[in-house]
């Protein structure tokens, strides 16, 4: 069998430590304790094995990846790999001098996340008084130091009317791209999945204001947009297909096809301190039992669409069906269809309550 | 893009071999670009120093082709690459 083609891109999750607590993280519900985090020096190599493997870009994620107080040695080593470094950041814990720090390491790239326009609402979402303005201040220090933004939005019912707002946010704090990212429904989103999920109203002035912002700010912002799959006919190609371009690293050390991959059952992930980075890519089980097609049920298998969107996302399938070898459900083809307009339609009745992440707290619930 | 043009990297763009696929990319935040031959040639001459007339300078003394015909192509591709938001003049 021949190897399979190498990785684009490594996301880094450094830590599960975050001072917000976003009722739609995505982090796993049971989240890796402190103790348990891989060191600098396995972090160094696992970045030079993934650069070797054909990695060209490391997301440096969490939790809040500055939580780490190795975080600028980090940067570097990844840099020095010859990996192009993202650093994925809240905001809320970098002040002038770490943000120095970091761009002396080399840093290339910051991606800022927001919960909202409005600092009440933004505040309330991320379960933390006087983020937002801290967001504002460490995005005044990024544009200070040359370092170039990439503003995230996370798009739900109970902040996607201020969308505009939050696209003139991006443009006041100098980024030049933008992600409008829907809510993915996993995890700890799924638990707040009824206090979340947008209504199709919304959803279609959201995709009307980001078609007339792109044509109104060609040249200044590009924007990144996803429409959710609970209003989609056909599944996403969730991480471009499972083991193709893509693997993570969670804090504990174990490789994952995504982030989310780590609540699937019956799964031996392998672990970066036990075996290589390559090892784990081409010969594991885990990143082989859902690479190609292969593994497909009949539906994915006879579609022509098989190797545009690999059958969907495996996570989706396991918290929505209970198989995670089974056809996403926001495949309009699939028999479980039905669960998300299902789901869409509880959440027009629900409230805006919200169950927030905690280190604890360990929500299982999958819904019926 | 114009002659006197100094054209330089945008920020957050790098040129990187891409050893593992023996190419060369030019990498952004969540963006990949590959590329062809004639546009590495040119990448490789902005350094954020240079104009555009000093980059068909060099690459007149390279290749065979009439200097006018080159400033012209290399325009058209400087162009190009700052639409996608690769260079920036």
């Amino acid at each position: 069998m021949t190897a399979p083609a190498a990785p684009l891109a490594l996301l880094a999750e450094l830590t599960h430590r975050c001072p917000l607590r976003c009722p739609y993280c995505s982090n796993p519900t049971a989240l890796t304790r402190p103790g348990e985090e891989l060191d600098t020096a396995t972090w160094a190599r696992v970045f030079r094995e993934a650069a070797e493997l054909g990695c060209l870009q490391v997301h440096l994620s969490g939790g809040e990846p500055t939580a780490r107080r190795d975080i600028a040695d980090l940067v570097r080593a990844a840099g020095g790999a010859g990996l192009y470094t993202n650093l994925i950041t809240s905001g809320v814990l970098t002040g002038e001098a770490k943000l120095a720090a970091l761009a002396e390491a080399g840093l290339d790239h910051v991606q800022l996340s927001v919960q909202d326009a409005e600092p009440g609402s933004a505040d309330r979402i991320g379960g933390y008084r006087g983020g937002h303005a801290r967001k504002l201040e460490f995005a005044r220090h990024v544009q200070d130091a040359g370092l170039p933004l990439t503003l995230n939005a996370v798009v739900h019912r109970q902040n996607l009317d201020r969308l505009p707002a939050m696209i003139d946010l991006a443009l006041a704090l100098g980024a030049a791209r933008m992600e409008v990212a829907h809510v993915q429904y996993y995890g700890w989103a799924l638990a707040n999945r009824d206090a979340l999920l947008p209504t199709r109203a919304q959803l279609e002035a959201a995709t009307a204001t980001v078609e007339a912002a792109r044509r109104d700010l060609k040249g200044r912002l590009v924007i990144d947009y996803v429409v959710p799959d609970y209003y989609a006919k056909r599944p996403k190609p969730c991480m471009g297909g499972w083991g193709r371009q893509f693997l993570a690293v969670s804090p504990a050390g174990r490789v994952l096809p995504c982030h989310a991959a780590e609540s699937l059952p019956g799964f031996a992930f392998p672990n970066v301190r036990e075996t290589s980075l390559r090892a784990a890519w081409e010969e594991s089980e885990a990143f082989n039992r859902f690479r190609g097609t292969g593994w497909m049920p009949e539906l994915c298998r006879g579609c022509e669409r098989a190797e545009q969107d690999w059958g969907g996302c495996r996570c989706q399938a396991f918290a929505l069906t209970g198989d995670a070898a089974n056809t996403d459900p926001a495949c309009a083809l699939s028999p479980h269809h039905a669960v998300l307009s299902l789901a869409v339609g509880a959440a027009a009745e629900a409230g805006e309550g919200f169950t927030y992440r905690e280190p604890q707290r360990d929500v299982h619930r999958v819904p019926g | 893009m114009q002659g006197t043009s100094i054209p330089r990297l945008a920020p957050g763009m790098k040129l990187r071999e891409d050893k593992a696929r023996g190419q060369w990319v030019v990498l952004g935040p969540e963006r990949m670009f590959v590329p062809d031959e004639i546009a590495l040639e040119v990448l490789r001459l902005v350094d954020g120093a240079r104009s555009v007339e000093a980059m068909v300078d060099d690459l007149a003394a390279r290749f065979a082709a009439p200097r006018e015909e080159i400033l012209a192509d290399v325009v058209a591709l400087l162009d190009d690459l700052a639409a996608k938001g690769v260079v920036r003049a």
